[in-house]
């Protein structure tokens, strides 16, 4: 695994893949995009349906992304892999981004079929806690004046913040919601018509897909600034 | 369906679009702004670069 997470192998192996990784994004994007007008309206919520495909990738990216972070910080934690770290720094933006995109939709979705922008029901604010955790662990990044210890709280706060990710999930079987009990991913499969599952699977396969490109351009764009950071101060101290 | 029909989106059009425009802003920002600071890194690193090869020169 180390071999493999060499900050230089990285650099090289990323630059081959990111025309490839982005070509492939932007297809299943306009595929997924067009899928989801294409697909019917649900014979109970009409056209209201769509935001599902929007809303439901967003909700799989927020919980992806922050167990990708708290994978990442473990590795960080007890390896103390420069790349573990970076990779960990760069998912969270993208996380925050996708559950608050998931929270958004959810409310332009709920006033139409719940009659409420928001309520506190355990999926919900199981998902506003997770849009806190990211928020938090930005912070704590920024927080201290020596980073190592910044990024040393803020990783304990992703490993301890991941208990929350099982909560969403098992949620709306564990509380009474006003979401739906799991629909695609559960024993005995999905309970979803597929002219409605299929563009729903794109989506998500589209979304996915655009969170890895993007972590691969920050992690690369991370990466440049610290060699930055090197030589300026390489710089520095040839002229002092 | 005509055009107009399908955009009204049987009465639901003010939270169909809403929930895609605000997805496609915020994914485009966070992309656009992605892309910004890769460049921005790389001119810097190849200005810092060129900057020490004129000065070994």
């Amino acid at each position: 695994m180390h071999r493999f997470a060499n900050p230089a192998r990285f650099m090289r192996v990323s630059q081959k893949l990111l025309p490839w990784l982005a070509t492939i994004t932007v297809l299943f994007l306009v595929a997924g995009l067009v899928l989801s007008f294409l697909a019917p309206p649900d014979y109970q919520q009409g056209e209201s349906v769509r935001i599902m495909f929007v809303h439901v990738p967003s909700a799989w990216m927020a919980m992806c992304a922050y167990t990708s972070l708290a994978l990442a910080s473990a590795a960080a934690l007890i390896w103390r892999h420069p790349l573990a770290e970076i990779a960990a720094e760069e998912t969270a933006p993208l996380g925050a981004v996708f559950t608050g995109l998931c929270l958004v939709s959810g409310s332009l979705w709920g006033e139409p079929m719940w009659g409420t922008w928001w309520a506190w029901d355990a999926r919900m604010t199981s998902v506003l806690v997770l849009f806190f955790l990211y928020l938090g662990y930005m912070a704590l990044l920024n927080a201290f004046d020596d980073p190592t210890r910044g990024r040393r709280a803020a990783a304990i706060l992703a490993l301890v913040g991941f208990v929350n990710v099982p909560i969403i999930k098992y949620s709306v079987d564990w509380w009474n919601t006003l979401h739906q009990p799991a629909s695609v991913l559960r024993m005995g499969g999905p309970t979803i018509d597929p002219s409605i599952l299929w563009p729903l699977l794109v989506m998500a396969v589209a979304f996915t897909l655009l969170f890895v490109t993007l972590l691969v351009i920050r992690m690369r764009a991370a990466l440049i600034e610290r060699k930055i950071r090197v030589l300026d101060a390489a710089a520095s101290g040839a002229l002092g | 369906m005509s055009f107009s029909t399908w955009v009204q989106m049987g009465g639901y059009a003010i939270f169909v679009w809403p929930a895609y425009g605000i997805a496609a802003a915020a994914l485009g920002l966070l992309a656009g702004g992605t892309i910004r600071r890769y460049r921005m890194a790389q001119r810097r690193l190849a200005e810092m670069t060129a900057t020490r090869r004129g000065e070994d020169a």
